[in-house]
């Protein structure tokens, strides 16, 4: 069946397993959003090492995933890999460099001779769920805003902003704004996931006022991520785009492109609106009941969230990776992804996916059907 | 194409990536080894439910946590460095290069990641059975990780199963299974995790070696340089064994390579292998300087032997790689680029033919690319001496890694010996060398990959790719910015880690 799929198939269907991998990296932020709650819901050593030890054994899912995400970009759409990691230089790095702070700070945050003391380690975990999510919400602006680059006839990139990356968030315009929004959603919709999953996994009994702050903190930071998401949601619908045009791949800026592009694509409007409805009804479990399963509704909320957005900007003939400077330099699923062939044998690949997600899932319920309790931090191998 | 060539940018970003790449895989080695040792330990506890084989594994295992968590951390930028410094790689060999890194991340790192929370927080969730597989599933999940990203670097070494697509100007794949089950592939693996299991007993056997000496955890370290001894052993004949094998595939494919690691600049039947000597580091490949500096000692024909499996056979110089041996029927670079440069003119010219939409001229500009093709790399040399790597470096490294790699079986039977004897902790001597072999096992395999790498230069892939082409256009001062950031928290990261595994064995495993 593989070897019949034609190569626009092939590229559609790849584009939607990498945009698998990213919206269940955004649900996996509950990691990095939990991080960054540390010192606003945990006020004694006791609860930080709860916290530091309910996202502790999930946090190499995350930073798996996100290597996954790269891995598969670079399988699939090289051109883009090259383009956006060799382009936007500094925004890619530092995103990395906050990544590298996340698994020492767990494994030293409490061993002896340390050397830099928990606080610093406490501090780098800060700085990667809120830098570091941040900066990917920013990059993944400019899949609607566009960057600046050009291509040569090899398709070697050459970036034209001095900031290498960087001016999505930084230049003064219309899109950095947008580019920002799309970062603060995403960092307080990471605290938001964060506290629920927490809420989720700790013996609440234990910490009373910390379950407290958990709920409180579940609802304020989704109210503080509404204004973005309503942002996001209202330039979407209103924003010109970068369609292609004609048989050759020509891009031109099209109006009220991604309004265009739902309403061509209405599951995906089915899909947006359920993962609106999720993620409203797994925050209002959390922060307004007693309930402890908000996470999944929210979770699975994001991962449809996540897919519409990333969807939206490559499927009914749009360009993923725009370039401002240069319209013909912008990247399609047509002209980044890689050959037929090589699709083809990840598509055999990917057959390996269900199995993988099912022996996740499996020990994820081993492990968390008993609750995380105080004496649990305790262990010696613990963080 | 190489236009606004920056050479010392291309230098500084050679440099990241070994900073970078090092300082992995000071760590990773441990990881793949020691592993394995935890889960032997592991699964003794498990069918005995003695008490003592829990503290060991426990034991072991925290130190593999601490290990592990910096060795993810400077494993996170060496697949996006990919990217970020060699962007024109990325794209040119994407096409079969990405694949085995994204299995890597399907198959291995999420093996790894999903057990490594059971393994070590399983203890008292999971039932003991299950747990244990935890244990056997982190060692798997870690090796196979290691499988697809030696894939990757071997087909950097040996391009297989690919061809140019000129309308899209990169490499693409052909032949997915001839990149897997290549021979210098399959080498690779195995020569890596061999060593890596001869990293892990040498570990293992300088704690337990210190604790002797101390006076510390007797039975405990007892036990465990038994267990190490054995262990490291059967790895290192084991290593020994295929690193000549990879010696005859390098011979095969990369006789430059060959040539540089034994400083060998005139080729030669009954080619000897050096056993002593010091290389001259001035001497250049078109100079008459003699290549050692003062006494050296050949080992008549070995490196025939080595090379071709063969006494008398030819194994070629330097001199006859880059100027060619009529002789020996070998082209040199300097031909090849000749060659090479029809190959990237006719490519050009093709591109603008068919952007101009002349078919015909676009036809003919194909079929002169196609006769030069597999010159193509060559094409983008500035001289044919440019196809040598840095000699002295790699003969040296080479050499380093030889020597080290014959002491280490010594060193195991030693221990074993006087194990049986019952008389090691007599042996002062001993037990002193025991306590830093591990720190000659990093420099071994560190000597190792600088072989395999800077061996490899000028080429991103052998033969194909210079690394002048492969870079990402950014300034040299970019680049030097991003080396140092690396080197500051990666050297802070380091030292923090050799401060916690000091005090973890320090405190041993009585008290863990």
């Amino acid at each position: 069946m593989i070897e019949k799929l034609d190569y626009a198939t092939l590229q559609h269907l790849w584009w939607l397993l990498c945009s698998v991998v990213g919206a269940l990296f955004l649900f996996l932020t509950f990691v990095q959003g939990g991080q960054s709650l540390l010192w606003q819901v945990a006020k004694t050593p006791t609860e930080k090492d709860l916290v530091i030890n309910s996202l502790g054994r999930k946090w190499e899912l995350t930073f798996t995933t996100l290597v996954l995400f790269g891995g598969a970009l670079f399988a699939s759409f090289p051109k883009f890999y090259s383009t956006s990691f060799g382009g936007a230089y500094w925004v890619w790095i530092l995103i990395l460099f906050t990544f590298i702070l996340q698994p020492v700070s767990y494994e030293y945050r409490k061993k002896q001779w340390n050397i830099y003391g928990s606080l610093v380690y406490e501090g780098f975990l800060l700085i990667n769920g809120a830098i570091g999510i941040l900066l990917i919400g920013a990059a993944v602006g400019t899949f609607f805003t566009g960057s600046h680059f050009q291509l040569s006839d090899q398709n070697f990139v050459t970036w034209t902003h001095p900031l290498r990356g960087l001016e999505a968030a930084l230049s003064p315009s219309v899109s950095s704004l947008f580019n920002i929004a799309m970062g603060l959603f995403l960092v307080f919709n990471a605290r938001t996931l964060g506290a629920m999953y927490l809420i989720n996994n700790l013996e609440l009994g234990e910490v009373p006022e910390m379950a407290t702050r958990l709920r409180s903190a579940c609802w304020q930071n989704f109210l503080c991520s509404l204004p973005f998401l309503l942002l996001i949601l209202g330039s979407l619908l209103m924003m010109p785009g970068f369609g292609i045009i004609d048989n050759q791949g020509t891009i031109d800026i099209v109006s009220f492109k991604y309004l265009r592009n739902l309403i061509a694509n209405p599951w995906l409007i089915v899909l947006l609106a359920a993962g609106l409805t999720l993620v409203i009804t797994g925050v209002w479990n959390t922060a307004k009941t007693a309930k402890t399963s908000g996470i999944w509704q929210g979770g699975l909320g994001t991962v449809l969230v996540g897919l519409t957005v990333l969807l939206l900007p490559a499927y009914n003939m749009t360009a993923f990776y725009p370039s401002k400077v240069d319209l013909q330099s912008s990247l399609t699923i047509y002209n980044a992804s890689s050959s037929p062939y090589t699709l083809k044998v990840m598509t055999y690949v990917a057959l390996g996916i269900p199995f993988v997600l099912a022996y996740v899932a499996y020990v994820w319920w081993l492990m968390n059907r008993n609750k995380l309790k105080i004496e649990d931090t305790g262990d010696r191998a613990a963080y | 194409m190489i236009e606004n060539l920056d050479l010392g940018m291309v230098n500084w970003a050679r440099g990241q990536f070994a900073l970078t790449a090092m300082y992995h895989w000071i760590f990773v080695p441990l990881t793949l080894g020691i592993s394995w040792i935890i889960a032997f330990y592991h699964t003794i506890y498990v069918r005995t439910g003695n008490e003592e084989w829990k503290r060991l594994t426990k034991f072991w295992m925290k130190l593999f946590g601490i290990n592990f968590a910096i060795g993810v951390a400077t494993g996170i930028i060496l697949e996006f460095e990919f990217g970020t410094n060699w962007s024109n790689y990325s794209w040119m060999v994407g096409d079969i290069f990405g694949a085995p890194l994204a299995i890597e991340g399907i198959f291995a790192f999420f093996l790894e990641a999903t057990f490594f929370a059971v393994m070590f927080f399983g203890w008292n969730r999971v039932s003991k059975g299950f747990h244990l597989f935890s244990t056997w599933m982190v060692a798997v999940g870690s090796n196979l990780s290691a499988v697809w990203i030696l894939v990757a670097n071997a087909w950097m070494q040996h391009p297989v199963g690919q061809a140019f697509n000129p309308d899209t100007a990169r490499f693409e794949m052909q032949n997915f299974t001839e990149i897997i089950f290549s021979p210098y592939a399959i080498n690779k693996f195995v020569h890596a995790t061999s060593s890596s299991m001869l990293i892990a007993a040498l570990f293992v056997l300088s704690i337990s070696s210190w604790y002797l000496l101390r006076g510390r955890h007797l039975i405990m370290a007892k036990r465990s340089i038994v267990v190490a001894a054995i262990f490291g052993l059967l790895a290192s004949v084991f290593t020994i064994f295929n690193g000549d094998e990879s010696a005859y595939e390098i011979a095969q494919v990369q006789p430059m390579k060959l040539a540089a690691f034994e400083g060998l600049y005139d080729g030669r039947q009954n080619a000897g292998l050096v056993a002593l000597g010091v290389i001259n580091r001035d001497k250049k490949v078109y100079d008459t300087q003699e290549p050692f500096i003062g006494f050296n000692l050949h080992i008549p024909g070995l490196l025939s032997l080595m090379a071709n499996r063969s006494f008398n056979s030819f194994v070629p110089g330097m001199k006859d790689l880059v100027y060619g041996n009529a002789e020996h029927n070998i082209l040199g670079s300097a031909q090849k680029m000749d060659r090479g440069k029809k190959a990237v003119v006719s490519l050009e010219a093709y591109k603008k033919a068919k952007k101009a939409g002349d078919q015909a001229a676009a036809d003919t500009h194909l079929a002169t690319f196609n006769e030069y093709k597999e010159f193509l790399g060559y094409g983008y040399l500035q001289k044919p001496e440019e196809a040598v790597p840095p000699v002295a470096l790699s003969f040296n490294a080479f050499h380093i890694m030889v020597i080290l790699g014959m002491l280490f079986p010594l060193i195991f039977v030693g221990y074993l010996y006087f194990s049986l004897k019952g008389t090691l902790v007599e042996k002062k001597w001993l037990l002193g060398l025991g306590t830093i072999t591990y720190l000659l096992g990093i420099i071994a395999t560190q000597a190792g990959w600088v072989v395999a790498e800077v061996g490899r230069q000028p080429w991103a892939i052998q033969g194909l790719l210079p690394v002048s082409v492969a870079r990402t256009n950014l300034t040299t001062g970019t680049v030097q910015a991003t080396f140092f950031m690396f080197l500051i928290l990666f050297t802070l990261l380091l030292i923090a880690e050799i401060s916690i595994m000091a005090k973890q064995i320090s405190i041993g495993p009585e008290e863990n």
